[in-house]
């Protein structure tokens, strides 16, 4: 199959590894990934901060770019949220019917990796191998925005010498919130201190999910306490083969 | 005072909001019994409401029966209005219209003062919270009395709301306790000196307290939750029995309630009967459920129907279904926010996720700007919404309506401007992989600048790696194919990296 990556701007910037993975992954399976160069950010983080004149742009420019695919892939929950719920909304409320019917048909062939694998590519097992006590995040916009649901323990659990273990108030926020980490740090600080002591409860050596921004956050606070928990991409994990780790 | 635009506000915001959300936040984050009394109260309260929600199989579609009716009610409002007012007035009761907290208000002291009556009973009521009643009967000279356990606690601790249902949240019981044996002699009946803060101690003493006022008083003060137009039916939901009290003893009874706690008729309520109390207490059916139409033989009876900014809210097509809401509080009870800051830091008598819809469309959205960003659009709340209230989407609504620092805005436009084409954004990475100069130990950047201070105030920042993803893609695929391939619809070429 001929599957066209959306990065997110985010794993373009900051954390390139939960795109190479993803990379990896679909090839290994035998899938040509195109990488449409024209790409830059879905929109996300200047609608849901109160700029939607802003976000329009880009909205348009995340359709002329990936409109020419059959399936699309991102490895992140939220932006995948963002194409799914946002744009055709953002458009139709700019008066752009015409530009609110091609998001939708975009979005409609907008996957996040999880969702792919699982009922695209009907796969659980990807072939991947990661012997590490592992717990998972879930992440919000995974599990109430796209309601992927257990897509993401399934493959988990399919993986070679991998130790899942269930983490305490997985659907609890994390307190990430995009420009709320920001805008209201005490309170995030605050909800990032719960979500880490249920990841060191429970002694997992990874901390998971399918979202860079989430594990930035709980990463950042991880690491700053200095607990030498890793925070790793759910396509890294899936991506690992035997004495790769 | 609010700007007028067009369609008629509250004129006085004073009880719908206050200090800056972030602010007032922070000194909540920074009280460990409180969040440790929020954290304890809410999870008990979640698990009660997810165990009996779960035992009823049609929830989904008792839910959208709920957000079905308040949808048809609020589409019909005026004239299923008049047909309320009709109904009250055919069986006895008089009915007033306020437009806003200063002429209920007034309204209401002069029902009261018009009986000779200096002092009154309520039963909770968030309507009166809203337009500040009790504040202004006591400038009237006449002293309003809370009847509901909790906002007695909060009343007699000098203290404000902090939950929907549960007022007195953030108190525990030694707090009660003390605040019993200090106040309750000052306004009534005593407390004994050997209360203990065991709740069947503390209960009794509030029943023995409360049982003086009831019989003494002369006018009753209640909301609604839900008025049925086609009968003209009042109705209050409540678990303890003051509720009772106060609309059966008292001879005048005067009852304020929001224009949107209507529904059309008899049989709605059966669906919101089922709702609301697993929704709030978790509970399969509501202890106390008083239904009244029009005035009962020997009570002079009054309705107050309030407006206070409800007509503006109807007026906006993404905003108006907050006014949906039947205050059951389950979307604070699932809030991470709300459980780590309490009702207090919303600053307006609405708190939680509802609140921070709700009271900047009440307000106007520029006199309660830090509401909306009050989450982490965690979607929590509208998993759990009885009536379906979108708010995650209603938030992203209002926080394109507030005005906004300007220095966050030369950011966003920076932002949209780079991101605007992939030239400028791959221009604007390199930039960004300079900050490896910023990185400290082990790869780790520990402090940036303000605004990004929030962000280091506790997490570090990995350093960007050396090499992007765009260039890996280069050293491992060779060349990007061309931006946009054979057009198979409308793109237009939109310019090569």
């Amino acid at each position: 199959m001929r599957i066209a990556l959306f990065l997110t701007c985010l794993v373009d910037a900051v954390v390139p590894a939960a795109g190479r993975a993803t990379v990896e992954v679909l090839e290994r399976l035998g899938h040509e990934v195109v990488f449409p160069p024209g790409q830059t950010c879905c929109g996300q983080m200047h609608v849901n901060t109160g700029y939607p004149a802003e976000a329009l742009p880009l909205v348009r420019r995340h359709v002329e770019t990936f409109e020419p695919y059959e399936v699309v892939v991102a490895p992140s929950g939220s932006c995948v949220g963002s194409v799914r719920h946002q744009h055709a909304a953002l458009a139709r409320a700019a008066g752009d019917a015409e530009l609110a019917a091609r998001a939708a048909a975009v979005a409609a062939r907008t996957y996040e990796l999880s969702e792919l694998l699982v009922d695209v590519l009907g796969l659980t097992d990807v072939g991947a191998s990661y012997p590490h006590r592992v717990t998972y995040h879930p992440t919000c916009h995974s599990l109430r925005l796209l309601r992927v649901g257990d897509r993401p323990l399934r493959l988990l659990r399919a993986v070679r010498g991998l130790d899942l273990v269930e983490l305490p108030g997985a659907e609890e926020c994390c307190g990430f919130g995009g420009t709320f980490a920001v805008k209201n740090a005490d309170t995030s600080t605050a909800m990032l201190a719960d979500k880490m002591r249920a990841v060191l409860d429970t002694r997992a050596e990874v901390c998971a999910a399918g979202d860079s921004s989430c594990l930035l956050h709980i990463g950042g606070g991880l690491s700053r306490l200095r607990t030498g928990v890793r925070t790793v991409h759910l396509a890294e994990i899936l991506a690992s083969r035997e004495g790769v780790a | 005072m609010s700007t007028f635009l067009g369609l008629p506000r509250a004129v006085d915001t004073s009880q719908l909001r206050g200090r800056p959300f972030p602010e007032a936040a922070r000194a909540a984050v920074a009280d460990p019994q409180l969040r440790r009394n929020l954290g304890d109260a809410t999870a008990t309260i979640r698990a009660k409401r997810a165990r009996v929600v779960g035992e009823v199989p049609d929830w989904e579609s008792l839910r959208a029966a709920g957000a079905a009716i308040k949808d048809h009610t609020l589409a019909n409002l005026d004239s299923l209005l008049l047909q309320l007012e009709a109904a009250v007035t055919a069986r006895g009761g008089t009915v007033h219209w306020a437009r806003d907290s200063a002429e209920a208000n007034r309204i209401v002291t002069e029902l009261v003062r018009a009986t000779g009556a200096d002092e009154v009973v309520k039963v909770k009521s968030m309507a009166t919270q809203e337009i500040g009643l009790n504040e202004a009967l006591e400038a009237a000279g006449i002293a309003a009395w809370e009847t509901d356990l909790a906002e007695l606690i909060v009343q007699l601790g000098h203290d404000k709301p902090s939950h929907i249902l549960v007022p007195a949240i953030h108190r525990n019981r030694a707090e009660i306790r003390e605040i019993f044996l200090r106040e309750m002699g000052a306004v009534g009946l005593p407390a004994p000196a050997d209360l203990t803060d065991s709740p069947p101690a503390l209960a009794e003493a509030a029943r023995r307290h409360l049982r003086q006022k009831f019989l003494s008083a002369r006018v009753a003060i209640s909301g609604a939750n839900f008025a049925v137009a086609a009968t003209g039916t009042l109705s209050v939901v409540e678990s303890e029995g003051n509720g009772r009290m106060c609309l059966t003893l008292p001879p005048t009874l005067i009852t304020v309630m929001g224009i949107e706690k209507l529904v059309p008729t008899w049989q709605d309520l059966e669906v919101f009967l089922q709702l609301l109390p697993r929704s709030s207490t978790g509970e399969r059916m509501n202890p106390y459920t008083s239904m009244w139409s029009g005035a009962v033989e020997g009570q002079d009876f009054h309705l107050v129907l309030l407006d206070n900014g409800r007509t503006a809210v109807l007026g906006d097509p993404s905003g108006r279904s907050a006014l949906r809401c039947i205050r059951c509080s389950a979307c604070l009870n699932v809030c991470p926010v709300y459980e780590r800051t309490g009702g207090h830091a919303y600053g307006s008598v609405y708190p939680g996720p509802i609140g921070a819809v709700l009271s900047p469309q009440l307000t106007g959205p520029e006199l309660n700007a830090t509401l909306p960003y009050a989450s982490s659009l965690c979607g929590a709340c509208y998993d759990v919404c009885p009536v379906a209230i979108d708010i995650p989407t209603m938030l992203v609504h209002l926080r394109a309506q507030v005005p906004h620092p300007a220095p966050e805005r030369a950011v966003m436009r920076a932002a949209a401007y780079a991101m605007g084409s992939p030239r400028r954004w791959a221009a604007t990475r390199s930039a960004s992989r300079a900050g490896r100069l910023l990185g400290g130990r082990r790869g780790r950047i520990r402090s940036l600048p303000p605004p990004l201070s929030g962000w280091t105030a506790s997490r570090d920042l990995p350093v960007p790696p050396a090499e992007g993803f765009r260039d890996w893609w280069t050293r491992t695929h060779g060349s990007p194919p061309p931006a946009t391939p054979p057009p198979a619809a409308g793109g237009d070429g939109a310019g090569a990296a």
